[in-house]
């Protein structure tokens, strides 16, 4: 296992035919830590699902109430149930273009403007005393706001959902643009690069893994606040659904809507984890020289 | 080896420095540096760490505009970075997210060289410094000498008239660097382009110039010392120990 630190240190020529063998071994282990790692992730989830089970199906009552609690087969039967509707897939499918639609405009105005005022001190001065008053306000608590500007309900829940997520997209740009090695910067000018050469081939690129982290925090806030919007104003959607199912006291229908959110907002987030690792490969990572002697 | 497309067969740039003084925010470095740099030389600056040997290259590049004096390139005052005058930077200046070959390319590609003009151009490049077959590695991939054989590729790639080199081979161990000394000169008697090439290291310079200038602090803030001529130049097996010790002297 010590082959990969090996050829690290023999130096120019070698690691080409070095680490091509190496990559092969620790492929192989690779998959095999991996089932590993699936079986102990799947276990976990497992062992809260059968802990569920037990605590209701005894209907415990130790101190919290698990009597009245609907157990996780109760739940999966009216899960299974509703997937039969037609209801189910127009509440999902309505979340799913809320909240991409707001992220993607949050995601671009985010970055944009997150690189302007960490590029240029002008707009930085014109634009960032607005931003920063309204940016400790909790999106949830612009609903009311949204509800008197917006002339649909629609775009007021779009509208929350990309307040949500602009600020952690354009924060995070913002310290990633002004974190960036000026290096970069003047080898791209000495090649006879101007400003756009710049943005395009060094500030971007380079600022992508902090752009990344800003996308993953965004997203997460993006879930909280389109169900909580569709809670207080939708007609549609999974958090609608969700909190219409509570005030009719059709608690396992609630325990759906809870595991459909859950389940999407993982999806998304890991989405975006999936993309935002594919497009920072370059950057050098601990764990891919040394992963083998760490373990 | 094929000769590289397009190789630097313009004339290299006459620099002139007139009374130039150099510095970052309100602290002077440098002041009153007079200079003339030939079409075509390769002039080594050698002086000790803190001298402002830097700040002279990169306002040579334009990337640092004098406080007084103005910074000549065949005769036109320099106003801000050329693709005329390309610069090898100590270390980690290829972009870690473009491959070797990407690398190369990208000051041809910011020139509008078509795609498949440049692509061979930078492919022949990367041969001449001895990396062929290492195109699609990224940075990471490479050694700290083979990043700044890259890097070497990349500033010619550009066909520049004059290349400005910031202690390129300073962070390299002793053999690397006697390795990419070797390239260098082999890569420089191909090009008419002017060197002007930063390092602490007296040996390096003797090795590599045809004039060399000792920066060094006299009355407060650093200046130029003393410009040498090095007699036949880039010669191996010559006995340079007199200059040597002048150099060392005035250091």
């Amino acid at each position: 296992m010590s082959t990969p630190a090996l050829d690290a240190t023999l130096g120019p020529g070698a690691p080409a035919v070095e680490s091509a063998d190496a990559a092969t071994a620790t492929g192989r282990t690779r998959t095999a830590a991996g089932l590993r790692r699936w079986a102990v992730r799947f276990g976990s989830l497992a062992v809260v699902v059968a802990l569920w089970q037990w605590l209701t199906t005894a209907d415990a009552r130790v101190g919290l109430r698990f009597d009245r609690l609907p157990s996780p087969a109760e739940v999966a039967a009216e899960f299974g149930r509703q997937l039969g509707t037609r209801i189910y897939y127009l509440d999902l499918a309505q979340s799913l273009i809320r909240i991409l639609t707001g992220f993607a405009l949050a995601a671009v105005a985010g970055i944009a403007l997150g690189v302007l005022v960490a590029r240029s001190r002008w707009a930085a001065d014109v634009l960032l005393p607005p931003v920063e008053v309204v940016r400790p306000i909790p999106a949830i608590a612009l609903v009311p706001i949204a509800i008197l500007v917006f002339p649909t309900d629609e775009q007021g829940i779009v509208f929350i959902t990309f307040a949500a997520a602009f600020f952690p997209i354009m924060v995070s740009t913002r310290h990633a643009v002004r974190a960036l090695p000026t290096l970069w910067e003047d080898a791209v000018r000495t090649m006879g690069g101007g400003r756009a050469h710049v943005l395009w081939n060094v500030v971007l690129p380079g600022t992508l893994p902090g752009v990344f982290g800003g996308l993953s925090v965004g997203m997460g806030v993006a879930w909280i606040c389109v169900i909580s919007a569709e809670m207080i104003s939708g007609e549609f959607g999974v958090g609608y659904r969700t909190w219409h199912a509570y005030t009719v006291v059709d608690y396992p229908a609630v325990l759906v809507g809870m595991a459909s959110i859950g389940v999407l907002g993982w999806v998304a987030s890991a989405s975006v984890e999936l993309l935002g690792r594919r497009l920072t490969r370059w950057l050098p990572r601990a764990g891919e020289s040394a992963e083998g002697d760490i373990r | 080896m094929s000769a590289p497309a397009a190789p630097a067969l313009e004339t290299g740039l006459a620099i002139r420095l007139e009374g130039v003084s150099l510095g970052y925010g309100r602290h002077a470095v440098l002041e009153d540096l007079r200079l003339d740099v030939a079409p075509g030389e390769v002039l080594v600056i050698v002086g000790p760490s803190g001298s402002g040997k830097s700040t002279v290259l990169r306002a040579i590049a334009g990337l640092l505009p004098p406080r007084a004096g103005r910074v000549l390139a065949q005769g036109v005052p320099v106003t801000g970075p050329s693709p005329d005058r390309a610069m090898v930077f100590q270390d980690d200046a290829l972009l870690p997210w473009r491959t070797v070959l990407r690398n190369v390319e990208l000051p041809l590609r910011i020139r509008g060289v078509p795609r498949r003009e440049r692509r061979a151009a930078a492919e022949s490049w990367i041969a001449r410094v001895g990396l062929a077959g290492c195109e699609d590695r990224l940075p990471r991939e490479l050694s700290g000498g083979m990043r700044q054989r890259v890097q070497l590729a990349r500033s010619l790639a550009g066909a520049p008239r004059a290349v400005l080199m910031d202690e390129p081979f300073g962070a390299l161990d002793a053999q690397t660097r006697a390795g990419m000394q070797r390239l260098l000169l082999d890569v420089l008697r191909d090009t008419l382009a002017t060197v002007v090439f930063v390092t602490h290291d007296v040996d390096e310079a003797l090795l590599l110039a045809d004039r060399v200038v000792v920066l060094g602090h006299r009355g407060g803030h650093g200046g130029i010392g003393r410009v040498l001529r090095v007699p036949d130049p880039r010669t191996p097996d010559i006995d340079r120990a007199g200059l040597r010790a002048r150099i060392i002297e005035e250091l």
